[in-house]
């Protein structure tokens, strides 16, 4: 059975490394072709046009509304075109496009709605200490929000049913959306599984993404998404 | 019983705050926790009003020791109830342009697109 599949990019300023992740996506999946879709996210450089010279669908925010936002509209394109399995990637090249098929097998298989490409299984590349910390303080604070374990709450590689792609409602606009993806798994009793891959850090990267810093942010957020 | 009409009016004032958590409630803009937190925190605020004996017990169990003043105590609700609206508001705000800033790329994308790889063959 073919299935239709759409890989989501969100992109905030990333012209520097975005063409690189997409080529690489693009030859990672040349035998099945998947759309690759930028959500570009009211960049100010020029992520839009690169990413659109390397071949990639791009939907264009006007004005920065978030990772949360950017990964939500994502779905909805997916949704809109009727996609069967939804991938999300980092535009920061920390995620191999190599790891795509492993992250959709137990959706193709029929085994899960959602799946976490998870850092810290894996053996290759390691995740630094400092971010190993926020993730397992992220990883609390996702279970004790919303009920759900997993080993890497704030992975950016994941996978959607056609299910979850229906029934997933982001609210969280900003970085807090990681965790609040777990609260719509268990809200829709949707199967979550987990799949080791491998985490390229870069200097680049490591200052794209979160921060010690931005984690208590995130918290406080979630506490006031909550107390709404 | 000079304090009759305030703490009715105060008790009125709370009883609408509930009513406003409800209505969040059932139209969806609330989840579960933030309605039993907001809904017992007035109702808690009720107890204090109709029953002051009852913060006057707290107040000395904390080693305070000083009862309920009615301005200050009214104007904390109403500051906690601004500041709830307005967080609301704000969050609402938030929510709006998002979907604005989300209908128009998704318009604008459909528009352009022409022809686009979507049968992946896995």
């Amino acid at each position: 059975m073919k299935h239709r599949v759409v890989i989501i990019i969100p992109a905030f300023n990333e012209a520097q490394v975005l063409p690189q992740v997409i080529k690489s996506t693009r030859q990672q999946t040349l035998s099945w072709r998947p759309q690759i879709v930028v959500v570009n996210d009211g960049s100010s450089d020029a992520t839009g046009e690169v990413a659109r010279q390397a071949g990639a669908t791009v939907v264009t925010h006007r004005l920065n509304r978030g990772l949360g936002a950017a990964l939500g509209t994502g779905l909805a394109y997916a949704k809109q075109v009727g996609a069967d399995i939804a991938v999300t990637l980092d535009a920061d090249g920390q995620h191999d496009p190599a790891d795509i098929r492993k992250v959709i097998a137990p959706i193709i298989k029929r085994q899960a709605d959602v799946v976490i490409g998870t850092r810290l299984n894996s053996n290759r590349g390691r995740m630094p200490l400092d971010r190993l910390t926020v993730n397992w303080l992220s990883n609390l604070v996702t279970w004790l929000l919303f009920g759900v374990w997993t080993s890497d709450s704030q992975s950016g590689f994941r996978a959607f049913s056609k299910q979850a792609i229906l029934s997933l409602r982001l609210k969280t606009e900003r970085m807090e959306v990681s965790s609040e993806i777990f609260g719509e798994i268990h809200r829709h009793r949707l199967r979550l599984a987990e799949v080791p891959i491998r985490v390229i850090y870069t200097d680049y990267s490591r200052r794209k993404g979160q921060s010690s810093l931005n984690a208590g942010q995130i918290f406080f957020k979630l506490m006031l998404r909550l107390a709404r | 019983m000079s304090q009759l009409p305030s703490r009715l009016l105060l008790t009125l004032f709370l009883l609408f705050a509930v009513s406003r958590v409800v209505l969040r409630r059932r139209e969806g803009t609330i989840s579960l926790g933030s309605f039993l937190f907001w809904s017992g925190l007035w109702l808690l605020a009720t107890v204090g009003i109709i029953r002051p004996d009852f913060t006057t017990y707290i107040a000395k169990s904390m080693g305070i020791g000083r009862g309920a003043d009615v301005v200050i105590y009214s104007s904390i609700v109403i500051l906690f109830y601004l500041l709830f609206r307005t967080h609301i508001m704000i969050e609402n705000l938030h929510h709006d342009i998002t979907k604005i800033v989300r209908d128009i790329a998704l318009k604008e994308t459909k528009a352009r697109s022409t022809k686009h790889e979507t049968n992946s063959n896995i």
